[in-house]
């Protein structure tokens, strides 16, 4: 059995995942839980949003985040990825900044325009 | 003469604005200091905002847009670099901005959307030297994630709130080492997703019931002695640690900014160091509205934007339709384990179903009841599995229940033993 904090919405349920039968959760306060419980013991999966240098913007940096979440273990991988991009304004919310993040599928795209 | 003046385009101010605008009021204009919309969730880059409004995940800047997107169409007026320095009863406002100068605006009506500050070292007092590299974690956000600027090698966090928490995670994935988070209370300010995020996920220890109390440095942070803390949140000595570090960014809870409410003669909640506000959010002056943090501290900007859109409209219709002031207030009132309700005042003819009520806990609780009462009497109970301070919390009260009560209503919880 093993107990992980939900973290799909800000209520923070306290799920219990049974893995000997199944992977049956309990504690869940809607059914998002129960999906979210399954794969945080089977294979975690983390959304990363971070900034990238940005020329002739308002801003020195642009915020970006991924459009899917990637595996756990590559967050920091993917951060190498994002450092070595350089972007130039005018950039708009929703462009792509780095496609196939660590051949996961998941890209970067940027979060505001500037 | 203007039908509304905002003072503040954050998120409170822009959801008010819009509002406003929806419902009909036409000559709006949002005074901001800043020279972009969007207040504080231009530097929150991270993601998590309006699950709740837009049933979907976005980040802070994504969540602004949406809303500074449509001022255009509605013809709101956007007034940036704009510095209000009074508001008055009369609905007088003094606004100083290197285009227009120094001007008394006049409104038939204004809402108040100021957000709220960090408190600073200052405020909790930490003896020892006065090196450079102890920042609030807001300031380190903006220096990060707008201006492209590295805090710090080796970071402390002081308090656990949500930004504190953010903070974190975000300079351990630009590469500074988090050497831990310290929390005086016994439980995390922070919403608990925050923790397993932003800590767990890095296995950045949360010491809960620590402290620091002594910062060392010449010129710049060097080390922090931190030690545990008894009941009465003071330090056990003998139990202290300490770090090497050189910088320590502080996440010790917010203060709604109310400056010029405090001017302006407007009552104050000492609660919640916001200003008192009914059913519409008006204050305790006809035709000033406020909503969002500068009314209390949020932890979700969803619920920010909704109750300035409750703030929007209480505006819209005081300006079209004013009524006539009535006598029946209803005070809703704090009992056991809860330390501060909003709204305050409710006017039950101006509810049309429910009225929503934000309170927080002022403890854990497991299995509880939200009971609701008028004088002896228990006119609603809601359960609840779980509370926690960090987290804001919220009852609708039918209007039919509200209709029984006599005086005033006090809202508390109780450990639900069945
Ligand atoms: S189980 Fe559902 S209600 Fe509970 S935290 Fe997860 S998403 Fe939210």
């Amino acid at each position: 059995m093993k107990t992980v904090i939900c973290i799909v919405c800000p209520k923070g349920c306290h799920l219990n995942i049974d893995e000997e039968h199944g992977y049956e959760v309990s504690g869940f306060g809607c059914e998002r839980g129960i999906a979210y419980g399954v794969e945080e013991v089977r294979r975690p999966m983390r959304m990363i949003t971070s900034t990238v240098r940005i020329d002739n913007a308002a801003l020195p940096r642009c915020p970006v985040k991924l459009d899917k979440p990637i595996d756990k273990h590559l967050i920091m991988a993917a951060m190498k990825e994002l450092d070595q991009v350089r972007l130039t304004s005018p950039v708009s919310e929703g462009q792509i900044v780095v496609e196939n993040v660590c051949g996961s599928g998941a890209s970067f795209i940027s979060t505001r325009s500037l | 003469m203007y039908d509304l003046i905002v003072i503040g385009a954050g998120p409170a101010g822009l959801a008010a604005a819009i509002t406003a605008a929806k419902n009909g009021l036409k000559k709006i204009l949002i005074a901001e200091r800043d020279r972009e919309a969007g207040g504080i969730l231009n530097q929150c880059i991270h993601n998590g905002f309006g699950l709740h409004y837009f049933k979907e995940e976005l980040t802070g800047p994504e969540y602004a847009s949406r809303f500074i997107r449509m001022l255009a169409d509605l013809n709101i007026e956007l007034m940036l670099n704009a510095m209000v320095l009074e508001i008055t009863p009369e609905r007088h406002v003094h606004v100083i901005n290197r285009d227009v100068g120094y001007k008394v605006l006049e409104a038939k009506s204004i809402v108040l959307a100021m957000g709220c500050r960090e408190r600073t070292r200052g405020a909790i007092a930490i003896p020892g030297s006065r090196p450079a590299g102890v920042l609030t974690a807001g300031a380190a956000q903006r220096y990060v994630n707008m201006e492209g600027y590295m805090v710090g090698r080796r970071v402390l966090v002081l308090g656990s709130g949500d930004i504190g928490l953010i903070m974190a995670r975000r300079l351990t994935l630009e590469g500074a080492e988090v050497l831990a988070c310290l929390e005086i209370m016994p439980y995390s300010s922070g919403l608990m997703r925050n923790v397993v995020q932003c800590l767990d996920d890095y296995d950045i220890p949360l010491l809960l019931s620590h402290t620091i109390v002594e910062i060392r440095g010449d010129k710049r942070v060097e080390e922090a002695v931190v030690a545990r803390v008894d009941q009465n949140l003071k330090p056990i000595a003998g139990t202290e640690m300490t770090f090497t570090c050189d910088t320590i960014l502080l996440s010790v809870g917010l203060i709604p900014e109310n400056e010029l409410t405090d001017k302006a003669g407007i009552e104050i909640d000492p609660r919640t160091k916001g200003a008192i506000v009914r059913e519409n959010m008006e204050t305790s002056c006809h035709g000033i509205f406020a909503c969002g943090n500068v009314v209390h501290v949020h932890d979700l900007v969803d619920f920010v934007t909704e109750e300035s859109e409750i703030a929007g409209r209480g505006a819209a219709e005081f300006v079209l339709n004013e009524k006539s002031e009535t006598a029946d207030e209803m005070t809703l009132l704090c009992g056991d384990g809860v330390s501060y309700v909003v709204p305050q005042i409710v006017r039950r003819e101006r509810v049309a179903k429910t009225q929503t009520v934000y309170f927080r806990v002022n403890r854990l609780f497991d299995k509880s009841r939200v009971v609701i009462r008028s004088g002896e009497n228990e006119i609603a109970a809601f359960k609840r599995p779980y509370m926690a301070p960090g987290e804001m919390e919220h009852v609708k009260i039918p209007k039919a229940l509200l209709d029984k009560a006599e005086g005033a209503i006090v809202i508390s919880v109780e450990e639900d033993v069945s």
